[in-house]
């Protein structure tokens, strides 16, 4: 659209969102390349990177939108949404393949009731296809919450999860 | 006549890469053929050098190679593997082949994966006949695809249909990045990227939006660089590839680009910036490409028109009529009143022959030297200061010249919104490192933007710009940042001496400025600093330095400062305006000043008198004519009754309208030549339809000197081109004229102009373009001018001092209101209205700051009401942290805006240039529509009445009214 036309007013930051933005750019914005460690800031302060913050985010680093739009979309790593309260990421590689990676990922699909890819409607779980954790040699191997563990069966996934609380119930109303 | 009319279409030749600069050469062997090559030209280059090609569908040579499609694979003897042409640079002694067995394979094998996720559709598809894959696919010979089409693909992806000129279908998309590569590198605007990864990527504008909710400025590079149909012009779909192809220059902005009109009979259906266009370089901007259907829409005036009075209706009758008419009308108000009581006004959008030939009617035919020209209103100090200072008119340089500069100062200009394409090759410039300074009110684009950032914005009031120009000045002879050895070998050493003085004093200084032009004193002197010792500096200026009561000091400042750091006559410095309209240059060059003959020779030299007077065979008058301004208030005064208006909207575009029309309503023959019912031919009395550059022959001169053919590519829509009707005008009034082509014309002006003595259509056919001076010494052209020394000898320094403009804050009016233009929109938008640009700008707003509205209890898009001690209107407001508090800006592109109700009869005090930039305002939120635009919606209804033969009887009843409505409202 052309400079002068009014533009649409943005979207409005909540104050934890401002907080997180002000402090990833006052670590970040003059340093060169600073773009990619100030998405991370924001990632773990917030756990995704609101849409919102592109125009702030864009000017600060003296880019267009859509450029820092590319950056975010290229890694899977940064999320536009909001995540899940857990997140379980199965590594889908051909060791672990090979390791029984494929009956693993059914059995967390059915004991989670989340399709992997997706994120349960009550938000609890979210269900992440992984492609190498760098655990080929003791596969298959999955990230729990941040946390890798190799040579999973049932047995051990089941117990994975079941350590993992519960939702309380007004959670999912 | 002309040499060039219709070519067959053949699509310019694309050498994959851009050309290499290097001056050292190395030799290769590419398919057994020898070639020698510029160090760095990439293989693929070398390639078509030599006379083959290689496949390709990633790279184009407008664009930086990207190494990304695969298909341009070579062997190299001694090599390993199989490098991509594009990205390889040749080197001396190797032997590469472009064919073999083996790349077949790998090229068939690649392509098989392209087109198994691409729609076979391609004898429907709007770009069938014009496809980079489908060429491809022939060339590399696939004949069967193994992979089916089963299996994930694109190919149900909506089509993005939200730009009126192209539509988007990601289905058709083989993710090339030649889009986004061009909106980069060539546009600089970065609206658009690749987002995902992998089988996800897509072309995404901005987040992935819609193209009219994204950044895009519709400059149309990227349709351009689209290899298939994934981007492409809804013309294009609507009427099919075109057929043949005419050379020709755009008439929107002093850029002047050239362009391909693609032609299908009398129809365009593209226009294609050209590659070899010395102004574009194969770049066009949203106007030039897009905004050309006004041509051809219903609102085009097509029959000649008379009346007896602008409350009668309007009567259609033959060319014959209508002129006899004219003619009749002016010599009897010259009979009865006298010579001077008539007068004319050429064109700035019209032709230099036609703006020639309106000065030779008026000098030779109306007997008199009342002519003048819109540039009166825009750079008619430019002409003045220059021509004072360096003893030229015009601009220094090429744009190229911009390529070399390592400081880069935008005064009063706004060139990525005014003078688009220009401005994607200064910020380009600035991405590969220039250093930026900004002398703005208003915070643009270039000040803050993705990969652009002004080292310095003086975001100085509006009105203080010789203040500030002064403290640069001072900045300079204080310390010690003269360039002494050019002023002593080029400057006439009093002169400068003088000034030296004059900008030493101690009230010039940035500190005495400084609460006088609101910048701090320590940012003017970083920036003079930056201009004075950053290498090459160059200065680009537009309407904010020309348009003042102190333009033409201004202008002078400007000139003082390159002179003083020696920033002129050579490549990549110079002091550049940034003219407005396409032929601006050039209807101020070919006389159109009430006081100069063509070439800016004063009608008091009798030397050039007598050769006019011998060539035209009449007697010529040694007095100046009236200017625009003066011929208003001599029309007020009864003694200006006869005007012949051609292609200029004063009601719109002149300050003060209220003044413009009681002196048009007060003329006794106001005759308008025109496309379109403009606002003045709502106060005319013969209307005669006039024909848009693609309906004639011609040259434009644009900012940068260069005179570009202008071809006609269908006939005149209402049967005579616009030179034409003024030699019919010029023929009943009794004085003869009797070309049969504009060339005849330029001949004339050669013969009679020294510094166009060797331009002809022969040597434009020939050169493409030239740049004045052309003559004896230049026969092709002056590209840069002032190089071992000024036109008029020694450059001349002179005193600018400082004098605050009588137009002042007040209590009653306590903002300053400054104007300016919108990239989507051009100037009083006749033409951009009457096309789909007004999807990108619908209506003039009130750009405020949030503090001034807040202080107003003013919310975004409410009404509101500016008023001036000129007038007042009223307009929607919209909240911008550009404006610095205390100053609101507008545009002028809508007549019911009236934003030039409100500006003032203020005017330079050396060419009468109207101070549209400073206006001292009120703004208020109101409910309604104020009394002028009530009034203007009331004559403007009746006007189109009248013109479609309604209200015949009740125009006589209603003409006390209208008249009254019309020329005195409160």
């Amino acid at each position: 659209m052309t400079a002068s036309a009014p533009s649409p007013s943005p979207t409005p930051l909540s104050p934890a969102e401002t907080q997180a933005l002000d402090q990833a750019l006052a670590h970040w914005q003059a340093e060169p390349g600073g773009l990619l460690p100030a998405l991370h800031v924001l990632q773990d302060e917030l756990g995704f990177i609101p849409p919102a913050t592109l125009p702030a985010l864009a000017q600060a680093f003296g880019l267009s939108r859509a450029e820092v739009h590319g950056v975010i979309t290229y890694y899977h790593h940064f999320r536009q949404t909001p995540p899940a309260h857990h997140c379980l990421g199965l590594c889908q590689a051909e060791a672990c393949q090979a390791r029984g990676a494929r009956a693993l990922t059914q059995q967390a699909q059915d004991l989670l009731q989340c399709t992997l890819g997706h994120t349960r409607s009550d938000h609890h779980w979210q269900l992440e296809a992984v492609s190498c954790l760098g655990l080929c040699a003791s596969g298959p191997a999955l990230m729990l919450d941040g946390t890798l563990h190799a040579q999973v069966d049932a047995q051990r996934l089941q117990a994975l999860l079941a350590a993992v609380p519960t939702p309380p119930m007004e959670s999912s109303s | 006549m002309d040499t060039t009319p219709h070519t067959p279409l053949t699509p310019p030749r694309d050498f994959g890469t851009p050309a290499s600069p290097s001056s050292q050469s190395v030799t290769l062997a590419i398919d057994g053929f020898s070639v020698t090559v510029p160090a760095g030209t990439s293989l693929m280059r070398a390639a078509v050098l030599a006379g083959t090609q290689i496949p390709k569908l990633c790279a184009t040579d407008s664009l930086e190679p990207f190494g990304s499609c695969r298909l341009c694979l070579v062997e190299i003897e001694g090599r390993r593997g199989f490098p991509a042409s594009c990205t390889t640079p040749a080197e001396s002694g190797m032997v590469v082949r472009t064919q073999s067995e083996r790349l077949t394979q790998l090229r068939r094998g690649v392509m098989e994966l392209y087109l198994s996720d691409h729609p076979l559709d391609c004898l429907t598809c709007a770009s069938n006949g014009d496809c980079e894959l489908q060429d491809m696919a022939g060339q590399v010979g696939l004949r069967h695809m193994r992979y089916g089409f089963e299996g994930r693909n694109h190919l149900q992806q909506p089509r993005d249909d939200s730009n009126p000129y192209f539509s988007y279908d990601p289905s058709k998309c083989i993710v090339c990045n030649r889009c986004v590569r061009a909106c980069e590198e060539i546009q600089g605007t970065f609206a658009l990227t690749i987002s995902g990864r992998g089988f996800d990527s897509r072309v995404s504008p901005g987040a992935d939006q819609p193209f009219m909710d994204s950044d895009c400025v519709s400059c149309g590079a990227c349709v351009q660089a689209c290899p298939t149909a994934t981007l492409v012009e809804k013309t294009v779909q609507d009427k099919g590839q075109p057929e043949h192809q005419i050379l020709t220059t755009c008439a929107y902005c002093g850029v002047g680009c050239t362009f391909l009109a693609e032609m299908k009979g009398t129809d365009v259906v593209r226009m294609t910036p050209w590659k070899e266009g010395k102004a574009n370089e194969g770049h066009a901007c949203i106007k030039g490409r897009f905004a050309w259907g006004y041509a051809t829409h219903p609102d085009r005036m097509l029959k000649p028109m008379i009346r007896a009075r602008i409350t009668d209706p309007w009567q259609e009758v033959s060319w014959d009529q209508a002129i006899g008419h004219a003619a009749r009308e002016f010599k009897r108000l010259q009979a009865k009143h006298g010579v001077d009581a008539v007068g004319g006004i050429s064109s700035s959008r019209c032709t230099n022959e036609e703006t020639y030939l309106v000065q030779k009617l008026v000098r030779a035919a109306f007997g008199n030297n009342n002519v003048d020209t819109c540039a009166r209103v825009c750079h008619s100090p430019t002409g003045y200061g220059l021509g004072q200072t360096y003893g030229t008119s015009a601009g220094t340089q090429t744009f190229k010249s911009v390529e070399q500069a390592d400081v880069i100062m935008v005064i009063g200009a706004n060139p990525t919104d005014a003078h688009p394409v220009f401005g994607s090759r200064l910020k380009k410039r600035l991405r590969q490192g220039a250093r930026l300074i900004v002398v703005d009110p208003r915070r643009i684009d270039l000040a803050q933007g993705p990969h652009v950032r002004a080292d310095y914005h003086l975001q100085l009031r509006p009105g203080t710009n010789v203040a500030l120009i002064n403290a640069m000045a001072h900045v300079l002879v204080t310390e010690n940042l003269i360039n002494q050895p050019f002023i002593d070998q080029r400057c006439e050493p009093d002169a400068f001496n003088i000034w030296r003085e004059f900008a030493a004093r101690p009230e010039n200084s940035p500190e005495s400025v400084a609460e006088v032009t609101g910048v701090p004193a320590e940012q003017i002197r970083a920036a003079t600093r930056l201009y004075a010792t950053g290498g090459n500096a160059a200065i680009y200026y537009g309407l904010g330095v020309t348009e003042h009561a102190q333009g033409s000091t201004m202008v002078i400042g400007i000139a003082n400062l390159a002179m003083a750091t020696g920033n002129i006559g050579r490549e990549g410095v110079g002091v550049n305006p940034l003219r407005g309209q396409n032929n601006v240059q050039g209807s101020c060059d070919m006389g159109s000043f009430p006081h100069e003959y063509p070439g800016y020779r004063h009608v008091s030299d009798e030397a050039t008198r007598i050769q006019f007077e011998q060539d035209w065979g009449v007697v010529l008058r040694p007095d100046p004519g009236l200017r625009i301004p003066n011929m208003f208030d001599a029309a007020l005064s009864g003694e200006f009754l006869g005007l012949y208006c051609q292609g200029e909207d004063m009601v719109q575009s002149d300050p003060n309208t209220q003044h413009v029309v009681a002196a048009l309503s007060a003329m006794e023959c106001v005759v308008v030549q025109d496309i379109f019912l403009n606002e003045t031919a709502k106060y005319a009395h013969v209307f005669l339809p006039g024909s848009s550059f693609l309906e004639k022959d011609g040259t434009f001169t644009n900012a940068e000197r260069r005179i570009s053919r202008v071809r006609q590519v269908m006939p005149p829509r209402a049967g005579m081109a616009d030179w034409e009707i003024t030699q019919a005008f010029s023929n009943a009034l009794g004085y003869p004229m009797h070309y049969t082509h504009p060339s005849q014309i330029m001949d004339e002006i050669a013969r009679l102009t020294p510094t166009f003595s060797r331009v002809s259509y022969a040597l434009l056919d020939r050169e493409g373009t030239v740049q004045w001076p052309c003559d004896a010494q230049h026969p092709t052209g002056t590209p840069l001018m002032h190089v071992n020394q000024f036109v008029r000898g020694k450059g001349r320094f002179m005193l600018t001092r400082y004098v605050p403009t009588d137009e002042k804050i007040t209590r009653r009016f306590p903002l300053l209101l400054t104007t300016g233009r919108i990239l989507s929109q051009y100037n009083v938008g006749a033409q951009t209205r009457r096309t789909q640009n007004v999807v990108f700008h619908p209506q003039d707003t009130l750009e405020i700051h949030p503090h001034d509205a807040e202080e107003r209890g003013i919310h975004e898009g409410d009404w509101v009401g500016v008023a001036s001690r000129a007038g007042e209107t009223v307009l929607r407001a919209h909240l911008s942290e550009r404006m610095q508090p205390g100053v609101v800006y507008t545009t002028f592109h809508f007549p019911e805006s009236g934003a030039n109700v409100i500006t003032t009869d203020n005017s330079d005090w050396a060419t009468n240039c109207p101070e549209y930039k400073v206006t001292a305002v009120q703004v208020a939120r109101v409910l309604h529509v104020s009394q002028w635009q009530a009034n203007y919606q009331r004559f403007n209804k009746h006007q189109l009445q009248l013109l479609k033969g309604q209200l015949v009887n009740e125009a006589l009843q209603s003409q006390e009214a209208t008249h009254h409505s019309a020329s005195e409202p409160s």
